[in-house]
Parts: structure tokens; C-alpha cells; sequence
């Protein structure tokens, strides 16, 4: 592999010392800093014992007995794990708990898992330690954290972030497989002094302590107030893989049955006495203000008590949703456009190529020397210049956040990625101090990135609108509102060319790029080719890009595989082999290539004007190869017949969860390649709702997907973004093998049409 | 002005604006969250309900023309005793939800198939399933419907087979 940035670290064991490495990011220094002076995470976590006393304070509720904050036993043998990660529909509450609960030996009907309040004393170690340890996977998120939250970090490594495929990596196995495995020795010292038995002959199984010989037991509930008083270990023995009872076992989701009779409770559905609902129309241009607006069209609407002016949006709040949303619409604000009324997707895109001809380039990574490669006798050059669109989350749950203001605190309510740093959001917003903020995490409806505080302006316009109300107000925003005040997956474009030796081989390759941020540390290289340059060329639209599930592996999967495609026409080779012979022999990667070609039977006659296209990329720790068997239907639109997906990520924690996950980014990628896509015109979005902004449905979905998983062994990857990135380049390039047409601009929509 | 209707087999008498869509009316008046707001133009199907046995987009439905009818929503579809649908007892067992936010919708919208088909075939699934769910459940949704019309046969359980559809 060229380059590829991840250090073969182990984040298995809490010992671990960090090591030093070249590249990382500069704050990660400063995370790094804190560890070093901590020596590890894991240490300056568990000595802390005020933020343990903080957490009993917060979670004990008379006869139960915490641990380690992240674990609390009851005496009637409940089990309540918290989680410090979100869950908005990855089933990483159940994760958490499966690798707990196993190391704990607890009866897995007894554990519940809850979301960690959002407080320093549930804040997550470990996975600032996992960052820090593979820095490939998140330096959008560590990058774009508030110097506060950074501040804390110096002091004591609080992070609640979920993203990055990173809870399982890091803090279930840093984390909750530790606390559960110090609780249960705490739990056998316990019973060894209870029985006078050496805690030798003692066993653990279904919550209880056994001495097999006398045929004694104790059951956990009846062991936690001692145990939970003794002196735990930081680093404890983990089991090993043989005796896993849980982890790798496909358990049911706990979120799952208050997700089909209308019970579990998302933030947009929180209702509070005497509380009002609002809705806001933000400037249509970003970057635009509001200039005025007549307040008294709404006011005349029945229901609606208020209308708040922002410094960039209206805002009215009335007793119902229906009465805002009619006073909202009653009024013809007058909002500035920032100088970006002339902006336009074409315009964006000229402007980039233009960069990207003309420009200095930001930053280059790569090995080797391209240009001599270029320039040898007998290369043959190949070029190809790409480009996607801006996309949007959709997530089915629009933005709803409710904020009470009383005696000096705001109080926040909904369903956030990051609970620690949604309070410094909004202590900055609302002039408050950080520990006048309380946040209660709720479920969400969605997320794919786009409910990071940082790019959540929803927090400002909470802290800001709840402090001139005397009750608390749930903010809601329309769907409208949603689509064209995104952070979307930003629009790029690229130009690539590559050469190839006499013998088929790729000698050098370079990708010249243009969008806002660097795609480097998280786009993982897996080809090996003797000269490789990346270049990043910085452009920034008034839009405001954010990460979008897989992040930057979307649009390099969709750009390298593309490439890759077209240079194995170009060799006169198979898609599939000529990707096989640039794979290191032996590598992870070549396996799952393999085993995707043979799954999918790569190679196998197929109908005319029927084609298979294959695409592979390592994100997040995680290798997927992809399949996708696709035809042109009348319309000329794709229609994707069935796909295939092999996936290495180590080990699966749960595999009928992570097969969800894998086939549910694989579907989402097929969309986006399909449809999506956000325009500007006049610098504002064209798109408003779901019938403009078109998703993939049911119908048009594989009905089959065939998922399969390496059980590697290797170092825990993510999986709730990894199956997206090589979704879309196998479509694309299932459609250049029916048709012939190489479609490098997104979405593909009708492209392929004969 | 006040409505009279019948939700979930309880009459209900609403004082709201006629106006308002029946799905703010069931969230905000009557408190059953379980129906969903998505987009609010009948476009995705997160707020659909049964009206008089109709599956209804009821983001697009004022108050004003559900006035005497019978509104079944998520909450509903249990059986007194709290013994859950069948079909959403297969959701359980086919591990459909993710997020789970369209969910109340997908199911309202499958329970309208297989009362007005008995056995949908995969193309009437293709043709009535039209809710949209952002997580990509749509595989897990089909096996679920087949499963739950007796069809499990020809869809692997994925408890059974982690790898769905594995040859």
C-alpha cells in the first residue's frame, strides 16, 4: 500500500503507551499532550475519582450500586449500561452493552443500556485514545471542536462524540470491555470474602458468582454494594475471542421494540407543560441577514405570541406547530444575500476547474515521483475529470431542539452527536457558563452527520430564542428549512491522470482536487503504485460543508474506483483483475476483493444490456469490496438488480446488526449516485423537500443484498459508514459495462439513457 | 370550533383550527407521537395512518374532512391485551428499524397492503411501499411484509443467516 496512514497500533490493550508519529494533526498534539501527561487515558480516567463520585450522584437511585460511571448494578441483578455514545439508529447502545455485559459474564436479559448523561464524569477516554492511535478516521471531528471542549480535553479527555465509526473501535473495546471486566472481578473478591472461599474456585456465569464445589452462589445483585466499594483494576485480563458469549453474536437490537409500536421517544417528540413551538425561516442565501420584516402578518394568526428576529432568520413561536408554521408563512422577510447572489452550481464548478488548472495546490501527499513516471518512454497516459454534487443528510427527522431558560440554566432537550459539545455551543450562544447549560440526549431520527454541533446552528437559534420566552420552547424546522440550510457533503470536482507501464501495470497517478477541506488522513490509498500524488486544492463556497456519512470516502471512493475502472479499459484488462494485481499479495484488501468476485460470480455470462461493476475501499478501519449487477430501464434511469458486499472489519461485534449497517450504506450510496443532489442558484438552494430532493425508495433498492464478513481478526474497523463509499462507482460502473457510457459526473439520474 | 372523530376505537372531541392536518392534531393535541412528521407534503410517508381502513398521508389532511371518521395510528394497532400486530411482531423478528423514525409509517403503510392484498406479491410491495426510510431498511422491510404473510419461507431470517440472501 502507497500510503496508507494507519499505524499498525493495537488499541486493544488500556496499556498501551502512546507512541509518537508523524503527520497527525497539530491539535492532536494537544490531545496527545493530555495523554502523555496522563500516562494513558485510561489512567487519568479511572483515578479520577471525583468524576466517579459525580457519576454515582447523578445515577444511583437507592438500591443499586455504580461502577466505574459506565456500569451500575441493582440489587434485583438489572445490569445499566451507559452509554457516553449516541445511538441514532447504528445499534451502538446494543454494541456497548453486548461487550460489557460479556465481560461481566451478566445475563443478558437483565442489561439495560442507557444514554450517559451529558456530563464530565461519562465522558469518553478512550475514544479520544482511539483517535489519537489511528488519526485516519477523524480529524474533520477533533479539527472542528471548540477550543473549550479542547480546553477540557487538556484536563481530563472528555469526549462524547459519536462519528467516525468509533464507538465499537474505541470505547467499547478500550472502555466497556475494561469496566466490565473490573466489575466482575470486584464482583468474584466480593463473594470470595462472603463464602471465606479463595476467589481461585470461584466462576462466573448468568449474573452469579459460582463456588461449584459447596454448590454456592451469589447473585451479582446481591454482591454490588460491597463490590462496587472495592478498589477495581484499570487493566484487568479480557477474554479471548474463543470465549466471547455476546460479542459477535447476532442479538437482537434493545432499541428495537419501542421503534414498532410508536413508543420511543425522539426529540421532536417531546412534550412539556406549558410549552410552545416554534419555526424559523433563515436567510435563503447562507451567509445572507435579515434586513426586516413586518412582524404583524403572523401575530394576526391564531395561536402565534411571538416573533423573534435573528441576526440572520425569523423565527415564530406560537402554542402549536400548524399556527407557527402559518405565521411563519404569513410573513415576506427581507434577508441581504451576503455578495453570493450571483452563485451558482455552475458557477462553483468553473470556478474549481479553473483552480484546479490554474491554482497553487493547499497540500500534496504521496510517494514517489509522478512526473518521471509520466514522462517515460513508452507510459501510456490517462486522464478523466470527475465531479459531484453537494448532498444532502435527509435525515427523516428534521432538526427539533427544545431549550427552557429559569433562574439563570438552560436546559436543552433532542437529539444531538456530541452532548458536551452541544452545552459549549450553547453556552457561547447564550452567554451562559458552560455548567449553566444542562442537555438531556434523546433518540434521533437520523443523523449521517449532520446533527455535529459544530455545523448545528439549531443550538444558537434555541439558546438565543428560549431566553426571550418565560416557557420552554420546542424549535422545529420544516422540511424547507432542513433541505436548504444543510452542511452538505460539499460539491467537488476533480481531474486525474495516471500511466501505465508496458505491462499493464499503473506507474504513476495523481489526483488533483478542489473542494474546501483536505480529504488526507482519512482517505485511505489501498493501491500499490510506485509514484502517487494527491493534491488538495482549498475552495470554498458561501455554503457550509460538513461530513456526510463516510465523510470525504464518498467522493474519493466514487473518484479513485471510477479511475480505476477506466485504466483497466484502458490496459485492456478486467475491472476485477487489474484492481486484484496493483492489491499487495496476502493483503486484507485482496481477500475481500477476492471473495466478492467469487460471491457475485464475477466473470459469469450476463444478459445484454445487463452489467456488473465492482469498487473497493478501506474506510474507517473497515475494507469493503462491492458488486453491483445493474441494467438501464426505459426511463434511462439505472436499475440496480443486486449487489453484493465483503467486508473485513476485524471482527463484527454484532453481525446481524452490522449487516444492517453495511446494507443500509450500500443503499444509500446506490441513492446518492442515482438521484441527489443540491443545487444553487442566485447563491440560495434550489431544492426544498423529498420531491425535489430525490431519495431512493423501496422499489428501486436491491431486494437482495448479499453481505458477507471476514472474521479477520484484525483491529475492530467501523461499520456504519464503511459500505457507503463503494456503493456508488460500482453502479457507475455496472452501467459502463451495459452501456458503454462513462458517467463521471453525479448523479447518474438518466445519463446511461441509450 | 371543536371536531369530533374516533382514534384508535376512542371518540375524541378536538378543539383545533380545521385547517390543521390531521398529523399535528394526533401529535400535539392527542399526544400520540408515534406518528411521525417527515416532510409535510405527503411526499415520504412518515405520518401515515389508517382513516376509516384508508391508508392516509395525514401531513396533507385537514382536521376539517376526518370530522366522524375512525383514525388508527401506530399506537392502535395492538390488540387490547397489548399483544403487538402481527406485522409488527415481523418487523421485530426481521430486525427492520435503524433509526427507526419512518417505522410507524412503513408499518401503517404494509398493515394497508396486507389487508387489501392477503399475500402481496413483490411487485404490489414495490408499487404500495413507497415511504421513504434514509437508513436503507427497504430489504429488511420486504422480508418482514413476506414473513408476515406467511412467506418466510423465501426470506431468510437474518437471525438464522447474518449474511441475508447468502447463497
Amino acid at each position: 500500500m502507497a500510503d496508507n496512514p494507519n499505524p499498525d497500533m493495537d488499541v486493544m490493550e488500556p496499556a498501551t503507551p502512546v507512541k509518537k508519529k508523524r503527520g497527525i494533526v497539530r491539535r492532536a498534539f494537544l490531545v496527545g499532550g493530555a495523554l502523555l501527561v496522563g500516562g494513558g487515558v485510561f489512567g487519568v480516567y479511572w483515578s479520577d475519582r471525583s468524576a466517579n463520585a459525580r457519576a454515582k450522584a447523578l445515577t444511583e437511585t437507592g438500591n443499586d450500586h455504580n461502577f466505574l460511571s459506565w456500569m451500575k448494578i441493582a440489587e434485583d441483578d438489572t445490569v445499566t449500561v451507559y452509554s457516553p455514545h449516541i445511538d441514532f439508529g447504528q445499534g451502538t447502545h446494543t454494541a456497548m452493552g453486548q461487550m460489557l455485559a460479556d465481560e461481566l459474564d451478566a445475563d443478558w436479559s437483565k442489561v439495560k443500556v442507557e444514554q450517559a448523561p451529558a456530563d464530565l464524569s461519562f465522558a469518553n477516554a478512550a475514544l479520544g485514545r482511539g483517535f489519537l492511535l489511528s488519526d485516519s478516521s477523524m480529524p474533520g471531528v477533533i479539527n472542528a471542536l471548540p477550543n473549550a471542549v479542547m480546553a477540557m480535553l487538556a484536563r481530563s479527555m472528555p469526549l462524547q462524540i459519536t462519528g467516525g465509526s468509533s464507538a465499537v473501535r474505541f470505547t467499547g473495546q478500550v472502555g466497556m470491555r475494561v469496566v466490565g471486566a473490573s466489575g466482575r472481578l470486584a464482583l468474584i473478591e466480593e463473594a470470595a470474602d462472603r463464602l471465606g472461599v479463595p476467589a481461585s474456585e470461584l466462576t462466573t456465569a448468568d449474573s452469579k458468582v459460582v463456588h461449584a464445589k459447596s454448590g454456592k452462589s451469589l447473585r451479582y445483585g446481591e454482591l454490588a454494594a460491597g463490590a462496587a466499594e472495592r478498589s477495581l483494576t484499570g487493566s484487568p485480563e479480557l477474554k479471548s475471542a474463543k470465549d466471547y458469549k455476546l460479542i459477535g453474536k447476532p442479538v437482537p437490537r434493545i432499541d428495537i421494540p419501542s421503534k414498532v409500536d410508536g413508543s420511543a421517544k425522539y426529540g421532536i417528540d417531546l412534550v412539556l407543560p406549558d410549552m410552545r413551538v416554534a419555526t424559523i425561516a433563515a436567510a435563503p442565501v447562507r451567509g445572507g441577514k435579515l434586513v426586516s420584516v413586518d412582524e404583524k402578518p403572523a401575530l394576526a394568526v391564531a395561536g402565534v405570541e411571538k416573533v423573534i428576529k435573528l441576526d440572520d432568520a425569523v423565527v415564530v413561536v406560537a402554542k402549536r406547530y400548524w399556527q407557527a408554521l402559518k405565521g411563519l408563512q404569513a410573513l415576506t422577510p427581507k434577508f441581504s444575500d451576503g455578495g453570493h447572489g450571483n452563485l451558482t452550481s455552475e458557477t462553483i464548478h468553473a470556478a474549481q476547474v479553473k483552480l484546479c488548472q490554474t491554482g497553487e495546490p493547499e497540500g500534496e501527499a504521496g510517494d514517489g515521483d509522478v512526473d518521471a513516471a509520466f514522462g517515460a518512454p513508452g507510459a501510456k497516459l490517462v486522464t478523466a475529470d470527475y465531479r459531484v454534487p453537494f448532498l444532502h443528510h435527509a435525515m427523516m427527522e428534521p432538526f427539533a431542539l427544545t431549550g427552557h431558560y429559569k433562574n439563570g440554566k438552560l436546559t436543552l432537550w433532542g437529539g444531538l452527536q456530541d452532548p458536551l459539545t452541544t452545552r459549549d455551543r450553547a453556552a457561547k450562544a447564550s452567554g451562559l457558563d458552560i455548567d449553566d447549560i444542562v442537555f438531556n440526549p434523546m433518540i434521533m431520527g437520523g443523523g449521517f452527520g449532520r446533527r455535529f454541533p459544530n455545523v448545528t446552528e439549531i443550538i444558537d437559534q434555541v439558546a438565543v430564542i428560549a431566553k426571550q420566552v418565560p416557557y420552554p420552547v420546542k424549535l422545529v424546522w420544516s422540511r424547507e428549512e432542513e433541505v436548504r440550510h444543510g452542511t452538505y457533503r460539499p460539491q467537488s470536482s476533480s481531474q486525474f491522470k495516471a500511466s501505465l507501464g508496458n505491462d499493464g501495470r499503473i506507474t504513476g497517478w495523481r489526483a488533483d482536487y478542489v473542494q474546501s477541506d483536505t480529504a488526507e488522513g482519512e482517505v485511505t490509498f489501498i493501491y500499490d503504485i510506485p509514484a502517487v500524488s494527491r493534491r488538495h486544492f482549498k475552495y470554498q463556497s458561501n455554503q457550509n460543508d460538513g461530513p456526510w456519512r463516510s465523510v470525504n470516502s464518498t467522493q474519493f471512493g466514487f473518484y479513485n474506483e471510477s479511475f480505476m475502472d477506466e485504466l483497466a479499459k484502458a490496459a485492456g484488462e478486467d475491472p476485477y483483475q487489474f484492481r486484484r494485481k496493483h492489491l499487495a499479495e496476502g493483503s486484507r484488501h485482496r481477500a475481500v476483493l477476492d471473495m466478492v468476485a467469487k460471491r457475485s460470480g464475477w466473470g459469469t455470462p450476463l444478459p445484454e444490456g445487463t452489467g456488473r461493476g465492482i469498487a473497493i475501499v478501506e474506510s474507517f478501519g473497515t475494507i469493503v469490496a462491492e458488486v453491483v449487477e445493474a441494467t438501464v430501464k426505459e426511463d434511462g434511469r439505472p436499475k440496480v438488480l443486486k449487489a453484493w458486499a465483503v467486508v473485513d472489519c476485524g471482527t463484527t461485534v454484532n453481525p446481524l446488526n452490522a449487516e444492517a449497517q453495511i446494507a443500509g450504506g450500500l443503499i444509500m450510496g446506490l441513492s446518492s449516485a442515482i438521484g441527489e443532489e443540491i443545487t444553487i442558484d442566485k447563491g440560495a438552494v434550489v431544492q426544498g423537500n423529498f420531491n425535489d430532493y430525490e431519495l431512493i425508495k423501496l422499489a428501486d433498492a436491491p431486494p437482495q443484498i448479499d453481505v458477507h464478513f471476514i472474521e479477520s481478526g484484525a483491529k475492530i474497523g467501523g461499520i456504519g459508514e464503511p459500505g457507503l463509499p463503494p456503493a456508488t462507482p460500482a453502479l457507475a460502473n455496472a452501467l459502463y459495462a451495459a452501456t458503454g457510457k462513462r458517467i463521471r459526473t453525479l448523479p447518474l439520474r438518466d445519463q446511461a439513457k441509450a | 370550533m371543536a371536531i369530533d372523530l374516533k382514534v384508535n376505537g376512542k371518540p375524541v372531541s378536538v378543539e383545533a383550527e380545521a385547517d390543521t392536518p390531521l398529523l399535528w392534531v394526533l401529535r400535539e393535541e392527542l399526544e400520540l407521537t408515534g406518528t411521525k412528521f417527515g416532510c409535510g407534503i405527503a411526499a415520504c410517508g412518515a405520518c401515515s395512518v389508517h382513516v376509516d381502513g384508508e391508508l392516509t398521508r395525514s401531513c396533507s389532511v385537514p382536521l376539517a374532512d376526518i370530522a366522524g371518521k375512525s383514525v388508527t395510528t401506530i399506537e392502535g394497532l395492538k390488540s387490547a391485551d397489548g399483544t403487538l400486530h402481527a406485522v409488527q411482531q415481523a418487523w421485530i423478528e426481521a430486525q427492520v428499524p435503524q433509526c427507526g423514525y419512518c417505522q410507524s409509517g412503513q408499518i401503517m403503510a404494509a398493515v394497508a397492503l396486507i389487508e387489501r392484498t392477503g399475500s402481496p406479491s413483490d411487485e404490489q410491495i414495490d408499487e404500495t411501499m413507497t415511504n421513504i426510510c434514509r437508513c436503507g431498511t427497504y430489504p429488511r422491510i420486504r422480508k418482514a411484509i413476506l414473513a408476515a404473510t406467511g412467506k418466510a419461507a423465501a426470506a431468510s431470517a437474518p437471525a438464522a443467516a447474518p449474511a441475508m440472501g447468502e447463497a
